[in-house]
């Protein structure tokens, strides 16, 4: 194995820091998210969220009928603001 | 304290409970963990921490990470100062990057009432020596270049206000606190609490118990359901807030812009993404219950007035949304102190959208409370008797969401 591997490409997370969280007692998709940063880049973890998950079945740590993405997030993919403001109904008002 | 304890674990789903604690806090977020983690430092109280998921899982993972001193009311623009104050250093003292970032806070009035009140702010931060600073339009387009200040009849710029990125608080907080001795437990929700001659008892949902002398709700919007089953009636409510992040970009927008025509406020956190929230015109009666669902309708709001005041963001990605609960306290003041009816149970709620700028002092002045009965002046306002008493009174009017 390489000295370095990511798991998350976006935010630079490698494997060693993945483990280290792991190492401090956190074994959930989500709290493995928030602590490590992982999955909250510009591909919102369609990369690396089978990556953990994996890892965590293979150290025991989720159960592989059971275990569960973290919570995906609107939009699908990115959206412009300029397109999202373009979608604001005539009724709904200017937010004032 | 002289250097840091390397943190070993950040609180466990496992983590074994004694029988009885001193205080028992149930909820870790910020409000509790930076209780315990104060509490730990400066005192030999037995501590536990009860999470019913795991930590950062509410309203302090949730939160757009602003923190500023410019607020419309003597109390809070100096325990704001106090909280800053405490920031810069806590790096340090919590041994994990908060990528706290003192950009300022930059707000612009386009109203006449919104002038006044920015005037009437200045010269109250003037009095207690927050460095605020009135300026003109285009005084603030030096700021922000690319700020649309058309219609802008002041600014206001205090450049000690700044944005941190939320969640290695909480890890901070709970790492130092466990390497303390405190028990953090994780994934245990706390069923019923039941008073006893000597204390409260804990009925946790593993079917342990914890007994303790005295017990923090600090589950914010969270709260009330605990409460209710005393028979504790308080009038903080959750309400729904909802918030965005964008792609990371270089660094180029300097202070969270708050723009007082449409209560939209943005941000670029240490990570590059813009942050953003707006408040949303109301839609229907106070929730009781928390709401953590995203909407489109969200978006479009935020997307045109943030488009309108920045053309640049037009072409920026939304790359997610989210939503997190306001602890809505009816005086704006939060809900601190013995519960009406039953002392030990402490209450830290009703934060109203301000808690998590407001725990590195908060943490502090409740610890002090409880480990040597110290009263800050803010405890008076905060007392959960006022709303019994009528003697609950609307200070602030900076409240922004």
């Amino acid at each position: 194995m390489p000295r370095r591997s990511f798991v998350c490409r976006c935010e630079d997370v490698t494997l060693s820091e993945v483990d280290h969280a792991i190492a401090l007692g956190l074994h959930e998709v989500e709290e493995l998210k928030r602590y490590t940063g992982l999955g909250t880049g510009p591909c919102q973890g369609k990369e690396c969220i089978s990556a953990l998950v994996k890892l965590l079945i293979d150290k025991g740590l989720a159960d592989p009928e059971t275990v569960q993405p973290f919570t995906a997030r609107p939009p699908t993919e990115p959206v412009t603001l300029g397109a999202l403001a373009a979608g604001l109904a005539p009724d709904a008002g200017d937010g004032s | 304290m002289i250097g840091n304890t390397k943190a070993q674990a950040m609180g466990r789903r496992d983590a074994p409970l004694p029988d009885r604690v001193d205080v028992a806090i149930i909820g870790g977020g910020i409000m509790g963990l930076a209780t315990a983690y104060h509490l730990s430092k400066n005192s030999t109280l037995r501590i536990a921490v009860i999470e019913r998921s795991y930590l950062v899982s509410g309203a302090s993972g949730r939160n757009g990470g602003g923190l500023r001193m410019q607020w419309g009311d003597e109390g809070n623009v100096t325990l704001m100062m106090q909280s800053i104050e405490m920031c810069r250093g806590l790096a340090q003292e919590l041994g994990i990057n908060l990528w706290f970032r003192q950009g300022g806070y930059l707000f612009v009035a386009r109203s006449e009432a919104g002038e006044r009140r920015l005037m009437r702010n200045a010269s109250l931060h003037r009095d207690v020596g927050a460095p605020t600073r009135l300026m003109t339009g285009a005084e603030a387009r030096e700021i922000v270049p690319q700020l649309d200040t058309d219609q802008v009849r002041l600014a206001a710029f205090n450049p000690h206000d700044g944005v941190v990125f939320p969640w290695p608080f909480v890890w901070g907080y709970a790492g130092q606190a466990v390497a303390r001795g405190v028990v953090v437990r994780t994934h245990t929700p706390v069923q019923r609490i039941e008073v006893l001659g000597d204390g409260l008892r804990l009925h946790l949902g593993t079917g342990e118990q914890l007994d303790a002398d005295r017990v923090l709700n600090a589950t914010g919007a969270w709260s009330i359901e605990l409460n209710r089953a005393l028979g504790i009636e308080l009038p903080n409510h959750p309400h729904r807030h909802e918030i965005m992040s964008s792609e990371p970009l270089k660094p180029f927008l300097d202070p969270l812009v708050v723009d007082l025509a449409t209560g939209l406020y943005f941000s670029q956190s240490t990570r590059g993404e813009i942050v953003a929230g707006i408040t949303m015109p109301d839609t229907g009666p106070a929730a009781t219950e928390v709401d953590l669902g995203s909407s489109r309708r969200f978006l479009a709001h935020l997307g045109h007035a943030l488009t309108q005041v920045m053309l640049i963001t037009s072409q920026l990605r939304v790359l997610r949304q989210w939503a997190g609960p306001y602890d809505v306290s009816p005086d704006g003041d939060a809900i601190v102190g013995p519960s009406p009816g039953v002392p030990r149970l402490y209450q830290v709620c009703g934060f109203t959208g301000h808690g998590f700028m407001m725990a590195p002092a908060v943490g502090k002045i409740v610890a002090d409370l409880l480990s040597t009965g110290k009263h800050h002046p803010m405890l008076d306002r905060w007392d959960p008797s006022r709303f019994a008493r009528g003697t609950s009174r609307r200070r602030e009017d900076m409240i922004i969401g």
